[in-house]
């Protein structure tokens, strides 16, 4: 049975294969984000020694686990209320706008050795341009609803996003100096050999600006000031309700993940192992490249970007803004200055014969 | 075939965005139909081959310049009544204009000899692993690096002048001195004094 | 001036972080709650009865010292002349939705008439329900005569 599955598979033309990993990929994207939220709330919940969500269960089972199903479902039999004198066009497209780039990205990103939906070669630049597209969401939402909280939630986000993303473009610049290409399957196995020969090791002030720029990009606190709910209420997204706020809230949190697999990707060699080639632990199971890596360095960021969450208060705006231009982007600049005196001497990354 | 489909759609996409960006009434419409030329636009581009260009394309005017003018036309009320008056009394230095462009893209078109597609099609297909990107850098840095350079530092010049121009330092503002307030110690800002207890008299 | 590295790397925002994360191992305190419940004081406020004698007769004298005492002015009494002659109350509303629970009407009443309970968990679902008839308050206190009685005795010598 399998073989003849196997067989079948393989006869199915490429474009009908893509499509079912795509479709894969969505649904367990989704999925994902579900149980993100109910972990979310459960680790935050016991960093303020709380319990968190523990009454929906599944079957009798697993307390809290059913939580998500109970909110979407919550979410789409409520009432998608349009405000007077909306653009009503612009405020239904404006959910959608932010959801497709936090899926989009998902295209050229390797999940496996073998498992990657498109090998571009300009992923990295793929990449980029998607997520700079993100803010259009917020920014039309804010606009459409015809709200100030609103709207000044959506300029406050869309500076923030622009000014975020010239630091998380650095911070790449770096990563592709040392990779020597905009692959991401590329960047990935330029990173082979154990914990140490992976980026962060040369690379760590701009994994650091890196992951910054992302919880900013994502708007996630400590950077949230376009919902910052104790001055303008939710921010962009005041307006909506029921499904179309789900969707938001579905992009936000699809783009955690992202940026949290990018993060496993561009400096902690993706689906590597950590101690491939080491003596031990390198011959086993455990030193073979797998999707397993990829999702277990996944989950540790995620927990990074609620544990920001559950410790650290707002920024207030004008700090969001100098951190971003004057500590992130210099912090950068030097570095690649750095590393253009590494690759000159050869040392790290730029020792690998195959670079020159 | 394919690809001849897709080019005419695309093309007529961004033809009709393109009126669409002039006739819309609402400036905000009219920015996002700026936004989806450009990204019909990356579209063309990517099927001629230029993937890197599409996608700088998309980078930088979609993703951070479009985002500031409707970050600006969103602020600004703008009144488009107003901003019609002079409209049919400089008609027909439009029409000129636009005539005079139309004529000098059919002369281009025609000096080539072919349309569509194949306009800036390479005769030869390049093989899989050729990098549109890696051969822009290596044209970019060897033999253009003095104009790449040059350009580079227009820029410069010109961002320097924006903030040279609009930068004004307004007396009486009470602006917080960040460095001031990092560099603060508590021992600088508060004593601490042991008082001895007093007895009860 | 402070330490310029200090400043640059900002070692206070790991101490924040070791503190999350010390929590998030810590015992936690929520109680489960309609399965557990925290403990209760006798002297615990909530919702009120009238109170009768052993013998069934109502202990409330309409006086009124509560309804003069209530801050929330959520009291209203009126009073007549029962059968057996003495002053009784006719009428004896509580609001619940104005009363704050202070408990100083039980402290003015002269005859522990009017007591505050510990049922804490009650709700209404039609309006007008927040009013505690003078039938309903005295419904609560026979039901509960038992618990108000041992608060009572349990609070007596603090008194």
């Amino acid at each position: 049975m399998p073989q003849t599955l196997a067989i079948a598979w393989a006869s199915l033309p490429g474009i009908a294969r893509t499509t079912v990993w795509i479709v894969i990929v969505t649904v367990v994207l989704i999925l994902c984000v579900a149980f993100l939220t109910l972990w979310e709330r459960k680790v935050i919940g016991w960093m303020q020694l709380r319990r968190g969500p523990n009454r929906v269960r599944i079957l009798g089972l697993f307390p809290g686990l059913g939580q998500p199903f109970a909110d979407v479902f919550k979410l789409l039999t409520k009432e998608v209320v349009i405000p007077t004198n909306a653009n009503k066009l612009i405020f239904w497209v404006a959910p959608m706008i932010a959801l497709i780039p936090a899926f989009a990205a998902w295209a050229v990103i390797p999940l496996s050795p073998d498992l990657v939906i498109s090998q571009a070669n300009a992923g990295l630049l793929y990449l980029l341009a998607l997520t700079s597209m993100g803010v259009y969401g917020v920014i039309l939402a804010g606009w459409a609803a015809n709200s100030k909280y609103a709207f000044l939630g959506a300029l406050r986000s869309a500076a923030q996003m622009v000014a975020y993303e010239i630091a998380m473009g650095f911070a790449l610049v770096g990563v592709l100096m040392a990779s020597g290409s905009m692959n991401l399957g590329t960047i990935v196995r330029a990173q082979e050999g154990g914990v140490l020969s992976q980026n962060w090791f040369w690379l760590f002030p701009l994994l650091i600006v890196y992951f910054i720029s992302g919880v900013a990009e994502t708007n996630r606190a400590p950077f949230d000031v376009a919902e910052g709910e104790s001055e303008i209420v939710a921010g962009f997204h005041v307006e909506y309700s029921g499904i179309a706020f789900a969707l938001f809230f579905l992009a936000e949190y699809a783009n955690m993940i992202l940026i949290s697999a990018l993060t496993a990707v561009f400096f902690f060699g993706g689906w590597l192992s950590p101690w491939q080639g080491y003596p031990l632990l390198g011959a086993t199971i455990l030193g073979q490249p797998s999707f397993f890596w990829l999702a277990l360095k996944m989950f540790a960021f995620l927990f990074v970007f609620l544990w920001l969450r559950a410790t650290f208060p707002r920024y207030r705006y004008d700090q969001i803004m100098r951190l971003g231009w004057k500590a992130l982007i210099p912090v950068t600049l030097v570095w690649i200055g750095v590393e253009m005196v590494l690759a000159h001497y050869r040392v790290g990354p730029w020792a690998r014969p195959w670079f020159h | 075939m394919l690809v001849q489909i897709l080019f005419y759609i695309f093309g007529t996409l961004l033809v009709v965005c393109a009126l669409g960006l002039i006739t819309a009434r609402n400036p905000v419409y009219s920015a996002l139909f700026l936004v989806l030329c450009f990204f019909n636009s990356a579209v063309i581009w990517l099927l001629t081959g230029a993937e890197f260009l599409a996608i700088v394309l998309v980078l930088v005017y979609v993703g951070a310049v479009m985002v500031l003018f409707l970050f600006v036309v969103m602020m600004l009320d703008i009144n488009v009544a107003e901003l019609r008056r002079g409209f049919t009394r400089f008609a027909w230095l439009g029409w000129l204009t636009a005539a005079a462009l139309v004529a000098e893209i059919v002369m281009v078109v025609w000096s080539h000899g072919r349309s569509g597609l194949d306009v800036a099609r390479t005769p030869i297909p390049e093989p899989a692993s050729y990098s549109n990107t890696a051969a822009l850098g290596q044209v970019i840095y060897t033999r253009f690096a003095y104009p790449f350079e040059l350009a580079a530092v227009l820029l410069l010049v010109a961002i320097v002048a924006a903030i040279a121009l609009t930068m004004r330092h307004r007396q009486g503002l009470k602006v917080q001195d960040v460095s001031r307030q990092v560099s603060v110690r508590a021992a600088d800002r508060v004593r601490i004094v042991k008082v001895k207890a007093e007895k009860r008299p | 001036m402070a330490n310029p590295l200090k400043t640059f790397l900002m070692p206070e925002l790991i101490k924040g972080l070791s503190v999350t994360a010390r929590t998030l191992f810590t015992r936690k305190y929520t109680l489960n709650y309609p399965e557990e419940k925290t403990p209760q004081s006798p002297r615990f406020r909530g919702l009120h009865a009238l109170r009768r004698y052993a013998n069934g007769q109502e202990r409330c004298i309409a006086c009124k010292l509560c309804e003069a005492v209530c801050p929330a002015v959520c009291i209203t009494i009126d009073s007549d002349v029962s059968q057996d002659g003495t002053r009784r109350t006719s009428r004896y509303d509580i609001d619940l939705f104005k009363c704050i629970y202070c408990g100083f009407c039980e402290e003015a009443c002269p005859v522990d008439a009017i007591v505050l309970t510990r049922i804490h968990e009650y709700h209404m679902e039609h309006r007008g329900e927040n009013i505690m008839s003078k039938d309903k308050l005295l419904a609560v206190g026979e039901r509960y005569e038992a618990m108000i009685a041992a608060d009572k005795a349990a609070d007596a010598p603090y008194r």
